[in-house]
């Protein structure tokens, strides 16, 4: 409970990386992370809907206890997810129609990316409160990044690597995830308090 | 021989049309090792076999239901809200099995966790429900859930055994390996998952060249 903001912000994003510790949010994971520049890009939009959700989940879980109905939890998370996903689209398509482009059918997809949903009922779990659950999804947002551009850069150069054609494509994703994952499972020395 | 009546007897099967929307969830659009749909819990919960068959059988459940739901409903959900009141069946179908998982082993329900909430975001119930409750009657609906639900037990079983098996040196908590045995522990830890499916990915793909050629 009172768990330092620093020490949420690391424990979020590299000891329980969501992505390689969690195994949440794979499919963006596998699906944008061919190309840098949009898997920054996703990182960033991932990241700011995960804020806002992790906001209103404070709220509703509040709220929810307030009127004694725990079963509307899940349902009103998501549906609050899939709202700030609706606003971002619109946003990004505004602003920005070449990304909106770029990032494709994974845009309406954050909806149901497990990382976001994960992270409002860890939140609620754990007990965060406000400011908590602000660094929780900021770092787990963070993470997801991280991941996803380590793993982006890593395809780039596979690219032009000559591979056999068996493991072309997920297979070597997955491959290069699975050591990915080995390699942060050295900040865990980090996490023990 | 007994390879070619065998593949006679499932080319049988697939081109009768109503074993057909089943099989196909089984072997040729196998969810996870074909489609790649619904990665999370695959890797996550399969580090032992008993929780990835019971992951397996409560998403086939989930998936059963939300597919009777919307082939039911889909002439009343207007189109631009069906993605909205899809989720929101399924939500309400996983809240359920939520709470009948806790009822029935509090055990099982601690060593899958958030998992169990995270069956909402299942991209295979969604993709299902989008893809084909909504443009099929019932019946097709109800067997397409069957087909998919147990292709993708039998994914998240075939990798929940190799990690248990090589991770634990046990399967269903039976011990298979005499004393001298070193598990590979790797193979539970979160690794291991991206690692056994990568192989298991290897393996399917060596199957279909083999075939084609």
């Amino acid at each position: 409970m009172n768990e330092s903001i620093w020490y949420i912000f690391i424990s979020a994003s590299l000891v329980n990386n969501f992505v390689l510790a969690y195994f949440l949010g794979i499919c963006p994971f596998l699906g944008v992370s061919g190309k840098m520049a949009t898997a920054t890009r996703m990182g960033a939009a991932v990241t700011f809907v995960m804020l806002i959700s992790s906001m209103c989940a404070y709220g509703i879980h509040w709220g929810l206890e307030a009127i004694n109905a725990p079963f509307l939890q899940l349902i009103s998370y998501i549906v609050v997810i899939a709202s700030t996903v609706q606003l971002v689209e619109m946003f990004i398509k505004k602003m920005s129609p070449a990304l909106f482009r770029a990032l494709g059918i994974f845009l309406p997809l954050i909806t149901t990316n497990c990382a976001i949903l994960g992270l409002a009922l860890f939140q609620t779990a754990k007990g965060y409160g406000f400011v908590q659950s602000i660094v929780y999804a900021l770092g787990a947002g963070a993470g997801f990044t991280l991941a996803l551009v380590l793993i982006a850069g890593l395809r780039e150069k596979l690219d032009f690597a000559d591979v056999p054609w068996t493991v072309k494509g997920t297979v070597l994703t997955l491959l290069v995830a699975g050591i990915l994952s080995l390699v942060f499972m050295g900040f865990s020395g980090l996490g023990s308090q | 021989m007994n390879r070619n009546k065998e593949q006679g007897f499932f080319a049988s099967l697939a081109s009768n049309p109503s074993t057909n929307e089943f099989v196909k969830g089984l072997w040729k659009d196998n969810p996870v090792y074909v489609q790649v749909l619904g990665m999370c819990p695959v890797l996550a919960v399969s580090n032992t076999a008993e929780n990835a068959l019971a992951m397996g059988l409560a998403t086939t459940f989930v998936l059963l239901m939300s597919n009777i739901l919307v082939s039911l409903l889909r002439k009343v959900i207007p189109k631009q809200v069906r993605i909205a009141s899809y989720i929101l069946i399924i939500a309400t179908f996983v809240t359920m099995t939520d709470y009948a998982i806790q009822a029935i082993s509090v055990e099982l329900h601690n060593s899958l966790g958030a998992f169990i909430s995270l069956i909402v975001v299942n991209c295979l119930i969604l993709s299902r429900a989008e893809a084909f409750a909504s443009k099929n009657g019932i019946g097709k609906s109800i067997l397409d859930a069957l087909g998919m639900g147990f292709g993708f037990v039998f994914a998240l079983f075939c990798l929940g055994a190799v990690r248990e098996v090589l991770g634990s040196g046990s399967l269903f908590n039976i011990h298979l390996f005499p004393e001298g045995f070193q598990p590979w522990v790797v193979m539970i830890l979160p690794a291991g998952g991206f690692f056994t499916l990568a192989l298991w990915l290897l393996f399917f793909n060596l199957l279909k060249r083999r075939k084609t050629t």
